[in-house]
């Protein structure tokens, strides 16, 4: 974009001093995560470039060895079963919550959506003592359900922004046909807010496959996931394998990045909102 | 028509059921209320249950303080009557030796121990040595005999102290936490200087915070002017620069700075590329290369970066609705750019400036993973010592009273940012 003939010296000057500052500040955001990549590469254990040469071998360590394959499928796992469970609940109260008239709306939400105010170290450290007075401080239901408080906020706060744009008439056109209830919600409803659902599972997912802090405090080591895998390493000893490990995760949230939004797009069109 | 007819025609207007259409509505938006407390009750309760109750109970723990009442209870009875002036009488050491003698649990005596040495410095082993030196002890008067043992027990401030804790419920975790505490007759005084460390943990937390959020304000307003103002193509591959960190998880971003930052690491090589290296030594600032890991400057660049996208996307989206007109019209009128900036466009943006500053901010209270990692001892923010106060001193209650500041301070954030944006307004991406 050239600048405008009108522009006087002192505007031209501003122009390009203002790009050339937001060029060095998106570098900033982005060169340390392009940086780290490269170094996955290395033949040798250090973190520096130039790299005296290339190779694989740390992926193979991260794909290959049990401690790391290990953690990778217990993240899955953890996460997997997180999704399902915040997915289910945040759903059936988000449709709860949108009901016209729902006493307290403000007091419920606010109870429901704690999970994600609360400084996570205080969830930790809390729900570690009364898990562990349960006896389930240390096991993967324990860590599920830690999993799932967090979560759910995610998908009530998704779900319900779909809902509020979600024309009610189709519900009664649906039970006028002589739909069931349940029919209405499985033909009508749920096709409509998928897409809402499936950003807030994304977004679930995402919260239990990257947390770090609860799985410290509450899991033992046989629920060593890859985050905690990553944090342990990096305190005691730096292998190569993390700069693996985080080439693999980076390339996992871009997945991510570009499912929900083409996922918003599509619930946009759905819903009738032209971007 | 039959059945309209059947109806009593006195005014009031009915359902097809013959019941008048207020009641009907009423029974109607009844059933359609209980049917959305179900649809919420389980989540609800799943919250309260395995969360809510957690954090309450975790925090009830900063008041809730047993140790010295279960475990010295004889002591604790005929302490009562002692008016703490001189050393109490024969029959409070009498109850010292029955209690030690007589532990409750196994650990009861290094429980008890732990508890005082919040208060009395090294009493912990004098506590256990006792424990087990009085058990040779057959018969009175004890006074002498256990100040003979321990010569703390000589000592009335030792007794004032265990008066003191003697109710199951004690301020003195909180009042630890501003560097107070209780003083021998009760009354409220300051932690001696050596002692008071936590009004220093607040304030290193406050300050590390504002910095960040000053610093992403600055780095991150322009570029967010640049992406509301330049044309859509353009911006949405800009939006990649700042929505891939955005995605990518802070524990990724932290590791990424954690071997950027290491000696003689990438950053480093950067700063003697770009010449900085030359320029700080020249100023006399550092000697040789700066030392990076480990320090205050590497956690708040970690910081910086990885809060930048929240203090930005607000902003973005405020900036996105305001329309050129206003800039064209106050130009027109004659204002030179920079004042026409500064007074027409940047008060409409102060609502995203806002709703950003105050989510970093409320998030950068709560950092513990990039403080730990790439931060030395000294960068340790609130989170980072109730992760040690349990890891490592296994103390539940100053864990609990660093936690209720913590949560008090987030909350009342909280509470304001809903007031201005609106919570479930959150910009989730």
């Amino acid at each position: 974009m050239a600048v405008p003939s009108y522009f006087t010296t002192g505007e031209k000057v501003a122009h390009y001093a203002v790009r050339v500052f937001v060029g060095l500040v998106l570098l900033f955001l982005i060169a340390p995560i392009i940086a780290v990549m490269p170094l996955s590469f290395n033949s040798e254990t250090f973190f520096s470039y130039p790299m005296p040469g290339y190779s694989l071998r740390w992926y193979e360590d991260f794909f290959f060895n049990e401690r790391w394959t290990g953690a990778l499928k217990m993240s899955f796992l953890i996460a997997i079963a997180t999704t399902i469970l915040a997915t289910f609940l945040g759903t059936i109260a988000a449709l709860g919550l949108s009901r016209a008239n729902f006493p307290a709306r403000a007091s419920v939400m606010a109870v429901l959506i704690s999970p994600m105010i609360v400084p996570v170290i205080i969830s930790a450290v809390g729900m570690f003592k009364f898990y562990a007075q349960m006896g389930i401080a240390g096991t993967l239901i324990g860590v599920i359900l830690a999993h799932t408080a967090l979560a759910t906020p995610f998908v009530v706060i998704t779900v319900t922004a779909t809902l509020s744009s979600f024309d009610k008439t189709l519900m009664r056109a649906g039970a006028s046909c002589g739909a069931a209830p349940h029919t209405v919600f499985f033909k009508v409803v749920m096709p409509l807010i998928l897409p809402g659902m499936i950003s807030g599972a994304l977004f679930a997912f995402v919260t239990s496959f990257d947390e770090v802090v609860v799985v410290l405090f509450l899991a033992s080591p046989e629920q060593r996931t890859l985050p905690l895998q990553m944090f342990s390493g990096i305190r005691e000893m730096i292998s190569p394998t993390i700069t693996a490990a985080a080439t693999v995760l980076v390339l996992f949230s871009t997945a991510m990045l570009v499912t929900v939004e083409v996922l918003r797009r599509r619930s946009e069109k759905l819903r009738g909102i032209a971007t | 028509m039959a059945m309209a007819q059947a109806l009593p025609n006195d005014g009031v207007m009915r359902a097809a059921d013959g019941t008048p259409l207020k009641e009907a509505l009423a029974r109607a938006q009844r059933s359609d209320r209980l049917k959305a407390l179900a649809l919420v009750t389980p989540l609800f309760a799943f919250i309260v249950l395995s969360f809510l109750i957690p954090i309450l109970v975790m925090l009830y723990n900063s008041v809730y303080d047993p140790d010295v009442a279960e475990n010295l209870p004889t002591t604790v009875q005929a302490l009562q009557q002692w008016d703490g002036k001189d050393l109490p009488p024969e029959e409070v050491f009498a109850a010292l030796v029955t209690d030690l003698k007589n532990p409750k649990t196994d650990n009861a005596v290094a429980l008890l121990g732990k508890r005082l040495n919040y208060e009395i410095s090294g009493m912990r082993s004098k506590v256990v040595a006792t424990g087990r030196k009085v058990k040779a002890l057959e018969a009175g008067p004890y006074k002498e005999a256990v100040i003979e043992i321990d010569k703390v027990w000589g000592n009335t401030e030792t007794w004032a102290t265990i008066k003191r804790s003697s109710s199951v419920y004690t301020p003195f975790y909180l009042l630890a936490m501003v560097d107070m505490r209780q003083g021998v007759d009760g009354s409220i005084e300051a932690v001696p200087a050596d002692r008071s460390i936590y009004i220093d943990i607040l304030i290193r937390t406050l300050a590390i915070s504002l910095f960040v959020t000053f610093a992403t304000l600055v780095l991150g307003y322009p570029v967010a002017y640049m992406l509301a103002t330049t044309p859509q193509k353009t911006a949405s591959i800009l939006m990649i620069f700042v929505l891939l960190p955005f995605w990518t998880s802070l524990l990724v971003r932290t590791t990424a700075w954690t071997i950027l930052m290491q000696d003689g690491g990438v950053f480093a090589q950067f700063l003697n590329i770009t010449g900085i290296t030359w320029v700080l030594n020249l100023l006399g600032l550092v000697e040789g290369a700066p030392q990076l890991f480990k320090t205050r400057f590497a956690t708040i660049v970690a910081m910086t970066h990885i809060q930048l996208p929240f203090t930005l996307l607000p902003i973005y989206s405020v900036m996105k609705t305001i329309s050129p007109n206003y800039m064209r019209a106050a130009k027109s009128l004659g204002g030179t750019p920079f004042y026409c900036f500064l007074r027409v466009y940047m008060p409409q943006t102060l609502p995203g400036v806002a709703a950003g500053c105050l989510l970093t901010f409320i998030l950068c209270l709560g950092y513990y993973i990039t403080p730990a990692l790439v931060g030395g001892p000294t960068d340790q923010m609130v989170s980072g010592f109730i992760a040690s106060a349990i890891n490592t001193e296994n103390n539940w209650g100053k864990a609990s009273a660093l936690g209720v500041i913590l949560l008090i301070a987030t909350l009342i954030l909280y509470y304001v940012y809903n007031r201005l944006i609106g919570i479930d307004r959150m910009k989730l991406g």
